[in-house]
């Protein structure tokens, strides 16, 4: 049975595995659920309508039209911050292709050796050291990775995120390296918003006040009370979320970091990336490069993609395991690996018939988590 | 051990390979390395230069150290936090980084200029030898993928070894 060809063209984005929405033909990434991003969408919309309905027009006449105008740009700045941290791509690690997940997993088989039977074999850690210290790589089984430092897997999202800093419902999005500052950048403007659509609802009260009475001021405008409460409640949650990540970001740590207490009690004063002073580390983290997407979500599905390749090409990955376990990353005997496994990294080179009965690493490896893939090298099975 | 690369044609080969087209068309994919990241300096990107024993008998340890240290330095330069970086930061701040709709960031422009020295360096020194390197980027910058190629009517032995792809086309 042949596969019918499909003529329109598929972008890499409906291939991606992980639980992203794409919008925009893959210009837009966000998470599944979206509930929340829309009530943040409401709510601020909602209140800046209402501010610039009911009180603008009095105090551009009877204070400064200069009042309306700053809030009108503050509102687009906010939006602005808000749609970018919502809709770009936070830094999503793509996952491994086949060959290089095999290659890592015959590299974890060398340096664990021969697990016993009935021994549960050692955890997949890879140890690194950064500026003096050590941190440890742990192995990510669904992206079949070792994840980067700072890097983390979100289970909302189903990705690894680079310098995974949360999972932030309100923005519908995970934040990461590459939208952690418009996030920031969002969490600071939209306090200043409040405080100021706070700020000059009480003006705007106590100058009609003073002309027509407390309560039919507020008859007057119904609006006014609407806005103060959503800003009382925003008010204290947004500044005092601005506030504890530009203490993050003084200390050049991530939200991830900070809960999981890895830089604090013990360690405290032992982060590797903290350049031990404020100004620098703001100024990486706001003012650092902006680092490009390497999901590449627009391009097109290739006939010959690496998935087809693997399929196809004579890749005998498995007789070259021992030549393969002596390989580029300097696997340092960690605190797990076995004693009597440390000497035998080093002579892993002369484990030549091994390999012959050692077909059986491939058939373990979990089944990979994109059935979408799979589709394509089927397909050229098909033919 | 060396035995899987059939060593008698290592002279043919350079020149049956002499440009990347006919190295996919004439050569089969034997084996792929993978140069891994070197995260001693931080979360920069930097790749390990260290040599790995799969190439050691198809290309010179300086020419592929070379092109390790050189893609560092281009990414230490689109990396680099300094004067222009705050400069282009700001600016983007300034104008709630919608200038990045006409503008080009630094980063996107010396990827450029990798993605050039890659398909040259694959040109003029890696496919004459039989390899082709894939840019980082392709790989989510985890690794640098170096493919060996095994010319196609030379392999007999390498197609009739076990066969990978259907483990990994599950």
């Amino acid at each position: 049975m042949s596969a019918v060809m499909i003529t329109r063209k598929v972008r890499k984005w409906e291939k991606l595995p992980g639980k992203n929405t794409f919008c925009c033909d893959g210009r837009v990434m966000m998470a599944r659920q979206k509930g929340i991003f829309y009530l943040t969408l409401f709510l601020i919309v909602g209140t800046c309508s209402l501010f610039f309905a009911f009180e603008c027009p009095y105090l551009a006449v009877h204070l400064s039209p200069a009042i309306p105008v700053f809030a009108v740009l503050l509102f687009l700045f906010v939006m602005a911050m808000l749609l970018r941290t919502s809709f770009s791509d936070p830094g999503v690690l793509p996952r491994a292709l086949p060959e290089e997940a095999n290659f890592i997993e015959m590299e974890i088989e060398a340096a664990n050796g021969n697990v016993p039977s009935g021994q549960r074999p050692p955890p997949r850690i890879r140890n690194v050291q950064i500026n003096n210290q050590i941190v440890k790589l742990k192995y990510c089984y669904t992206c079949k990775i070792f994840r980067p430092p700072r890097a983390s897997h979100c289970s909302i999202c189903d990705n690894c995120v680079d310098r995974f800093d949360h999972h932030c419902p309100w923005v519908g999005n995970c934040v990461g390296k590459r939208n952690y500052r418009y996030f920031y950048l969002f969490t600071l403007t939209l306090s200043l918003l409040t405080i100021y659509i706070f700020a000059f609802n009480i003006v705007h009260v106590v100058m009609r006040s003073v002309d027509s009475g407390f309560l039919k001021t507020l008859k007057e405008t119904p609006g006014t009370v609407l806005e103060m409460l959503v800003c009382f409640f925003t008010l204290w949650s947004m500044v005092g979320l601005t506030g504890f990540h530009t203490y993050l970001i003084s200390l050049n740590q991530t939200t991830n970091e900070d809960i999981k207490g890895s830089w604090s009690g013990k360690n405290r004063g032992q982060n590797p990336y903290s350049h031990k002073n404020i100004i620098k580390n703001c100024c990486e983290v706001l003012c650092g490069p902006t680092y490009p997407s390497v999901l590449d979500r627009r391009g097109l599905m290739r006939e010959d993609s690496p998935a087809f390749a693997a399929s196809e090409g004579p890749c005998s990955l498995d007789n070259p395991v021992a030549q393969t376990t002596k390989t580029t990353a300097p696997l340092i005997p960690n605190e797990h690996t076995p004693d009597d496994v440390k000497p035998s990294i080093a002579a892993s080179a002369e484990k030549s018939p091994s390999p012959k009965e050692d077909q059986s690493p491939a058939p373990k490896i979990p089944p990979l988590a994109s059935p979408e893939t799979d589709v394509e090298t089927s397909i050229a099975k098909n033919h | 051990m060396k035995g899987f690369f059939p060593t008698s044609t290592d002279g043919n080969m350079a020149t049956e390979f002499h440009n990347l087209q006919e190295l996919r068309h004439s050569a089969s994919l034997a084996n792929k390395v993978f140069i891994q990241r070197d995260y001693s300096e931080g979360t920069t990107c930097r790749f390990q230069t260290k040599f790995p024993s799969e190439l050691e008998s198809r290309i010179e340890r300086t020419l592929f150290e070379d092109t390790v240290k050189t893609l560092n330095n281009f990414y230490a330069e689109a990396e680099k936090i300094g004067g222009q970086s705050y400069l282009e930061g700001c600016l983007a701040c300034a104008t709630a980084y919608l200038i990045f709709l006409c503008m080009e960031t630094r980063y996107e422009k010396v990827l450029k200029k990798i993605a050039k020295y890659i398909q040259e360096q694959n040109e003029k020194i890696y496919a004459p030898r039989g390899l082709l390197i894939t840019d980082p980027i392709e790989r989510g910058m985890r690794v640098i993928e170096i493919s060996i190629y095994e010319d196609r009517g030379s392999s007999g032995s390498s197609s009739g070894s076990s066969s990978v792809s259907d483990s990994t086309a599950r």
